[in-house]
């Protein structure tokens, strides 16, 4: 009776707009390749911090006051007068750290694999296009606590337009809306950051999916998994059957559905990840003071500078970058590079092999010094800058820059290792 | 604006720790599960340090409730406004006056613990010593030339530094290398030192009410989520043998 | 050659543990985000009861105050009014309280703890509009009744005890508030005797 009710709901609803069909096209007879390891859980991760900080979001918009007046006030309202409301708060500036953490660790995955390559060029340009639209988004969150972190934090990266020749001066005033950041720049990042923002990256993320979709993942040994249609053999194919919109055209290999197999494994890294994050949320909420900066509990003020000022950690590579060189035009210029180059990164890179298990020596010592590279910037950027510091960073800056000219470089007849036929497990 | 931009990013690394970042801080012991030495920090703090500075964010009902102190009894013996027990903890200082009488209004100190940390705030308050010079009669190791009196005087009395000379490169440094009392306050050193911590106890109390629930609630949440990761790792290992 | 799982009870057993431990996880997250919809502190405090000094009401006078948000009376009511209550049942829907519009001990006759001081929110049961109160001209409304509240609205009347008359749209009697007097002349509205 109850199971007729149910499967007469369905065909009633799939009548109307294809729900199983989707449901086993993406989900249920997806084909997933079988090897992926560690660094393939932090694509759903995003997607959990994501929901975490949409859910948080709109709750703290219920009880935060968006003006000059008001902001500092509210956001201890919600820290102290709103039930749960510190918990929801937490939650969504832990949420705010967790995200780039989590979004690093994907595009690390995705440089160490290839994934960026041809055919996945617009998933890399959508991923990078969410990572810039992130970036937006946190910079004007941070300005919402009107404290002095905010303000000055805020009142820097503003001015970097300013570097922009002819139309510099003007244009930061447009952003700001007053001659200091005011309410009035405050209002305008608040409608941004609550309903702009999160539309775009909600619609980025979408079609981040769609064409990853279309293509189908890469793995961590980046050889397809769809083969040439009457050209594996019963055992490479497997046990499980999967949309005809994959199997139709190609012979698809070494492959499970994404659902049971890896909606159980993501369940699995969702209740890890969460271990960790709640960890954060309710014994660490500060992060050593990186996550929330001390500063930021006094409230915005337009005549005094903190005595120390910092961005938040994840942004600390690039500014480390700006600061690294000592003209304040070709800064900002490299400043908006080190991002603008990543976008690149599907032509940088010629060689066809994918993953860093079977190119060079060379390609595989590159990422090495990229990442060291990065992180020591990451460090500076935290830190005051000395003459010691400023020359660190000036080398590290040399070897972010170097990292995507040597590859465009070797790349063309890098020599790698013969692929492998069939996925392995490592 | 250029002017501004350049002076922000380039002397960053010149104005870091201006307010005496460097002088040693003594570690602040404090303890919020001891409802004694917060109550006590509360009346402390009302008494000496309400009179200019407020704690505008939390409310009396809320100190009253967390600390275990009677309501009547907040409300006849810690309440000097005109205020409800309701309200938010704001002095009756207006902003202007006290500009004139202190160069500055005197902060809010709700956050203060979490702006400058306890530690500061211990080895701040331990830190008055007899200057002449200063328009109050004081000046301090941890906050040079501080536009505010030595409220606890009462308590403490004002000690005086001691000086060390040193002579690097043929100039004479003095430093103060520690203070000694004049035995005019109400309390011995071991006394003051105890109520400064009640003092920076109900501070920290003050700049996160939520702190100890928080970190209650906090193993729940770890210990649920372990138990949710076994269950979920032994069932991803139950359908995996489908694959392996 | 099928997804078809292999069933065995093991699996079955996991899954669902798997799925109430995560729904029960699931239901927890969600208790944030529903508690933070209730008044917060500040709405408490705004809320909070309101003391009224009741000594200068002159007889027959009736003055507001806010709690809540809401008009609350009080009115001094002459002996000539409180001998009046009694006689009204018949054209009262409750004449004797059974509703529980009101605190435990204001259900008697007079509505109220002490017989001339009546307390009262002054909102139509109807559809929330505030009655005017007719010391002297409600016999216009009716009949032989010289004062009483009027509601503006839609028509509705109550005696002085805030007892709705029959054949008005206004299903109830006026809502008394919980309310005690801390000393002989101060009322404590919003908050029972013994209630901290």
């Amino acid at each position: 009776m109850l199971k007729k009710l149910v499967t007469g709901t369905i065909d009633w609803v799939d009548a109307r707009i294809p729900m199983t069909e989707t449901w086993n096209k993406h989900l249920a007879q997806y084909p997933t390749p079988v090897n992926f390891n560690f660094w393939y859980f932090f694509g759903s991760l995003a997607m959990l911090v994501l929901v975490n900080q949409l859910l948080t979001g709109i709750w703290l918009t219920m009880h935060y006051n968006p003006s000059a007046e008001g902001a500092f006030a509210s956001i201890e309202y919600i820290m102290r007068d709103v039930p749960y409301g510190w918990l929801l708060r937490y939650m969504h500036s832990t949420g705010a750290s967790a995200f780039f953490v989590v979004i690093y660790l994907h595009m690390f995955r995705g440089l160490i694999y290839g994934s960026y390559q041809k055919p996945r060029e617009l998933i890399w340009i959508f991923g990078m296009l969410i990572f810039l639209v992130l970036m937006a988004e946190a910079f004007m969150g941070y300005l919402l606590p009107w404290g002095q972190m905010s303000f000055w934090g805020a009142q820097v990266i503003i001015s970097l337009f300013g570097a922009i020749p002819i139309i510099g001066d003007d244009l930061t005033l447009w952003i700001r809306g007053d001659y200091v950041i005011s309410g009035a720049t405050l209002n305008r990042f608040f409608a941004l950051h609550v309903v702009a923002l999160p539309l775009a990256l909600v619609a980025l993320v979408f079609l981040h999916i769609v064409a990853l979709h279309e293509v189908g993942s890469n793995n961590p040994d980046g050889i397809e998994i769809k083969q040439k249609k009457g050209s594996a053999s019963e055992e490479a194919k497997g046990k499980f059957t999967f949309h005809k919109h994959y199997s139709g055209k190609k012979d698809i290999i070494d492959a499970i559905p994404f659902h049971p197999y890896f909606t159980v494994k993501d369940i699995m890294g969702v209740a890890g990840f969460l271990i960790f994050f709640c960890a954060v949320i309710f014994f660490l909420p500060e992060g050593g003071g990186y996550f929330l900066e001390p500063p930021n509990f006094e409230p915005a003020n337009s005549l005094k500078t903190p005595d120390h000022i910092a961005p938040v950690w994840y942004y600390t590579p690039y500014y480390a970058i700006l600061r690294a060189i000592p003209d304040k035009l070709i800064g900002v210029v490299f400043f908006g590079g080190s991002i603008a180059i990543l976008f690149l990164l599907p032509w940088l890179d010629r060689c066809k092999v994918k993953s860093i298990r079977y190119r060079s020596w060379i390609h595989k010592a590159n990422i090495t010094q990229f990442i060291i590279c990065f992180i020591v910037l990451g460090v500076l950027g935290a830190l005051a800058a000395t003459p010691v510091r400023t020359i660190i960073a000036q080398i590290a800056s040399v070897g972010y820059f170097g990292f995507f000219i040597a590859l465009w470089v070797y790349s063309k007849n890098e020599k790698t290792k013969p692929l492998p036929t069939r996925l392995t497990f490592k | 604006m250029k002017k501004l931009m350049i002076a922000l990013v380039a002397l960053l690394p010149t104005l870091v720790f201006a307010a005496g970042g460097n002088v040693h801080l003594d570690k602040a012991e404090y303890d919020l599960t001891d409802k004694t030495s917060l109550q006590n920090g509360a009346k402390l703090f009302m008494n000496y340090c309400f009179a200019c500075h407020s704690t505008g964010y939390q409310r009396y009902q809320r100190v009253a409730t967390d600390l275990d102190i009677p309501a009547e009894l907040m409300q006849d013996n810690l309440i000097f406004t005109d205020s409800k027990i309701g309200d938010l903890m704001n002095n009756s200082m207006d902003e202007k006056d006290a500009a004139k009488w202190f160069g500055n209004p005197p902060l809010d100190l709700t956050l203060e613990a979490r702006l400058r940390g306890p530690d500061w705030i211990y080895t701040y308050l331990r830190s008055f010593y007899k200057d002449e010079n200063r328009p109050f009669g004081v000046n301090n190791t941890v906050f040079k030339d501080v536009g505010m009196p030595h409220v606890l005087e009462e308590l403490q009395g004002i000690p005086t530094a001691v000086f060390e000379t040193t002579v690097v490169n043929g100039v004479e440094h003095k430093t103060i290398v520690g203070f000694e009392s004049n035995e005019n306050g109400e309390m011995s050193s071991d006394e003051y030192d105890a109520a400064v911590l009640d003092l920076v106890n109900f501070l920290v109390y003050a700049g996160e009410p939520n702190k100890l629930e928080r970190q209650n609630l906090g193993f729940w949440v770890l210990g649920f989520l372990v138990i949710l990761f076994i269950l979920s790792y032994l069932l991803k290992k139950e359908y995996w043998r489908d694959v392996h | 050659m099928s997804n078809a799982p292999v069933n065995s009870g093991r699996r079955k057993f996991l899954t669902l543990t798997t799925a109430v431990v995560g729904g029960v996880g699931a239901a927890a997250v969600a208790v944030p985000f529903v508690k933070s919809w209730s008044p917060s502190e500040k709405a408490k405090a705004a809320g909070a009861p309101v003391a009224v000094d009741v000594s200068k009401i002159q007889p027959g006078q009736l003055i507001r105050v806010e709690w809540r948000g809401k008009p609350v009376w009080i009115v001094s009511r002459t002996q000539k009014i409180i001998d009046e209550l009694a006689s009204l049942s018949g054209q009262l829907r409750d004449p004797d309280s059974q509703e529980p519009q009101q605190p435990e001990y204001a259900s008697n006759i007079n509505r109220s703890l002490k017989e001339e001081i009546f307390v009262a929110v002054g909102l139509c049961t109807h559809l929330g509009c505030s009655p005017t109160y007719l010391p002297d001209s409600f016999g216009e409304q009716v009949e032989g009744i010289e004062s009483g509240f009027f509601c503006p609205c839609h028509g509705s009347k109550f005696d002085m005890a805030g007892r709705v008359f029959q054949n008005v749209p206004a299903p109830l009697n006026l809502v008394v508030p919980p309310h005690h007097y801390v000393s002989d002349t101060q009322i404590l509205i919003g908050l029972d005797k013994g209630d901290a």
